[in-house]
Parts: C-alpha cells; structure tokens; sequence
C-alpha cells in the first residue's frame, strides 16, 4: 500500500547509496565505494574521538566531560572486572571500542537529523556489520582460548560432573551451542535495530498516510501514532544502549570461558 | 531488504569501511587514548588513598599527642600538688616553730614578771610591816606609854600579820 503511493517505504532506510562518485573505488576487484554507511561509520568515529578527546583532560579532579568518559572506561573495566576478573584487564581497549562504537552508532542513527535533510544511517542495521564484529569477538575468543589452553580448549564443551556416557552427546551440543554464539550475537543487535528502525518507519507512514486522508483521520490516528512514536522513540533510546551493552556483556562472557577455562 | 538484495554489491565495501574506522577506533581510542583515561582515574584512586592514609596517621598521630600530653599534664599537676602540699607542711612546722618560739618567750617574760610580782609583794609586805611596827610601836606609846623598841613590835606585828 505505502509502497504503492510511493511515500514510506520503511527498508529504504536501510540501502546503500555510494557518496561523492566514489561507486568505481576498489582495491583488488573488491569494491570499496564510499558510501552513507562508511559516512555514518566516520561520524561515529569522529564523534567518539572528540568525546574520549575531550576526557583526556588528566585532571586529578575531574570536569565533566572528564567524569563521563572515566565513567564509561569504568563501566567497561568494572564489566570485564565482573566477568571475567584481573586477567580481564587487557581486553580493556577492545570492549571499550566495540562498545562506544556499537553506542554511538545505534544513537546517532536515531537523531532526528532528518529534520535538517541529513539521514542518519544506522550501519549496526547490517548484519554485514554485526556479522563482522561478532566474528572478530569470536576470534578473539579462538585465538585467546587455544593459544592460552591449547587442545584443552576443548573441554570447554564438557560441563563438570557430565557422566561418562553423556560426553559425547554433551561435547556436541555444547559445540553447537557454542559455534552458534558469533550468529547470536551479530544478529541480536542487526534484528534489534533493523526492527526498531522499520517500526518508526511505519509508524510515521500511519501518521503522513492518515493526514493526507483528512483531518478527521489525522486526529483519530495520526495523533495517538504520533504519540506511540515518541514513546517508541525513547524505548529505541533505551534499546540502542542495551543492545551495544549485550554485545559488550556477552564478548566478555566469551572472553572469560577462554581465560578462565572452567 | 536492502541487507540482503544488495549484500553482493556491498560487502567488500562495508567489510572494507569497518575494518578501516573500527580499526581507527581501537588502535587510536582504544589502545591509544583509553589506558591514558584509566591511568588518570587510578592515579586519582592512589592519590586519595594516599591522603585518606595521610589522614588516617595524622589523626592517629594528634591522639597520641594527645594522650601524651594528657599525661603530661597529670604529671605536672600531681607534680604541683606535691608541691603545694610539701609547702603547706613546710609552712604549718615552720608556723608551728614559731608558736613554740614564742611561746617559750611568753613564758621566761611570765616567769620573770612573776618574779617581779612576787618580790613586789614580799617588799609591799615588808614596808606593811615596817609601816605596821612603826605605827603599833607609836599606838602603844600613846595608848599604854610603853616604848617598845623596833624589834618587838616588828615581831608582834609579824605575828598578828601571819596569824
């Protein structure tokens, strides 16, 4: 119907546009276009590298932006403290990283910058982002895990006091489970976001539709969506941080199975 | 869904674009900015451990100065109130030497006016009797015309004085 009158398509959102003629960039046969997606990866870049600038103050007592930024590297080393104890320490930089930038993605792909004819593009909405960040956790994982426990890695897949005759059953449903973990985790936060993003979308086109319907219509329906949008708005607020926390909590849950094996 | 139907198109740019900025974020955020943040925060968690630890000795320093002077203190007082007890004692025997002195005084100057007194007395008594002869001898002249020498009616007398 909307796709019909051609107003909201709620998955245009989500395409890919190359910027600046830069479609034809490619290294190797590999195209490497510039595109709103590498624009909106920048940004997050460029905005999370002024906010952790702006705390590197060194102050001995601290400003505020000061006390954000050590508040957020004290969530990060209070969360691997948590999970994953002293030897988490070392991950500090990596989950900090993962999770600013998983935040600052999904939040500044909320702004309401359509307003001023910017469109946010929310990269984490790609599973091809998710997928390759979920792989480098899990990696990270493998690498940590069989360079630090070798083959007895593996025991991993053997819960304490399994019987003997269960191993093999266990070993595999383990395995699976745990082979399952980098999909789990890259698709969790590509289905949350995807999902938040296309119900704003349609809701909004309830709102345009019903008003172009007639005044009537624009107040029976057009205003309660208008007001459901905004308190979606702030649940999708509230998703985006919880979304880049999971994806923080679970990497170091999976970083503590290979540091403290058992 | 643009996810999927433009999936073979992308890939290698998206792949491309986050190991570029993901890889910016962690070497120059994470690995470069990130420890500094810490090292600040855990040279702000020492330092007020440090000054609570400051704090902590001060205090207890300033109760065992205290306690010391408190001690001190007593001492000095007790030590002041042997003095002024040694003075009091001192003051009563010296006050009390005195009083012995004196009275020792008192009593030669009692004995001696007792002395004065009794030897006023006996010569009044002896003029009396003197007095008394010269006027029994003169009374017996007049009365009975007898003379009487000195010596018997100074006896007579004598004997009517001590009867």
């Amino acid at each position: 119907m909307a796709a019909e009158q051609g107003k909201v398509d709620p998955m245009h959102q989500f395409t890919i546009e190359p910027l600046f003629g830069t479609d034809h960039w490619s290294i190797a046969g590999y195209n490497v276009a510039f595109t709103n997606s590498a624009m909106w990866m920048a940004v997050a870049t460029v905005v999370l590298l002024i906010f952790v600038a702006g705390g590197l103050k060194r102050q001995l007592v601290p400003g505020r932006w000061q006390m954000a930024v050590e508040s957020f590297t004290g969530f990060v080393d209070g969360l691997l403290a948590a999970n994953v104890g002293p030897a988490g320490k070392k991950y500090v930089p990596y989950v900090f990283s993962l999770f600013m930038f998983i935040l600052f993605a999904n939040i500044l792909g909320l702004l309401p910058l359509g307003i001023i004819g910017i469109h946010p593009f929310t990269f984490t909405s790609h599973f091809t982002i998710t997928g390759i960040l979920a792989i480098l956790s899990f990696s990270i994982v493998l690498i940590v895990g069989f360079a630090k426990h070798k083959l007895h890695f593996f025991s991993l897949f053997i819960p304490h006091g399994t019987p003997l005759v269960m191993i093999p059953l266990i070993f595999v449903i383990e395995l699976v489970s745990f082979m399952v973990r980098p999909f789990s985790l890259g698709l969790r936060l590509f289905v949350a976001m995807m999902a938040g993003h296309v119900l704003l979308e349609v809701l909004s086109s309830f709102v345009i539709g019903s008003a172009n319907a007639g005044a009537g219509w624009g107040l029976v329906v057009g205003i309660p969506t208008f007001l459901l949008m905004i308190a979606i708005q702030a649940l999708e607020l509230l998703v985006a941080a919880i979304q880049a926390y999971v994806f923080a909590l679970l990497t170091s849950l999976y970083i503590n199975d290979a540091e403290n094996l058992h | 869904m643009p996810q999927i139907s433009q999936l073979a198109t992308t890939y290698s740019s998206q792949i491309f674009w986050l190991v570029v900025f993901f890889g910016f974020v962690f070497f120059v955020i994470g690995r470069g900015m990130v420890p500094r943040v810490m090292a600040t925060v855990d040279l702000r968690d020492r330092q007020i451990a440090s000054d609570l630890a400051a704090a902590e000795a001060a205090r207890r320093a300033a109760n065992a100065d205290e306690e010391a002077w408190r001690a001190e203190a007593n001492q000095r007082r007790s030590e002041a109130q042997a003095v002024i007890a040694a003075a009091k004692a001192e003051a009563a025997k010296s006050a009390e030497a005195r009083l012995v002195e004196a009275g020792k005084g008192v009593d030669v100057r009692m004995l001696a006016a007792e002395a004065r007194i009794e030897q006023a007395r006996d010569a009044a008594l002896g003029e009396i009797e003197t007095v008394a002869s010269e006027a029994t001898s003169d009374i017996v002249a007049r009365l009975a015309g007898i003379t009487v020498d000195e010596a018997t009616a100074r006896a007579a007398v004598k004997e009517a004085l001590h009867a």
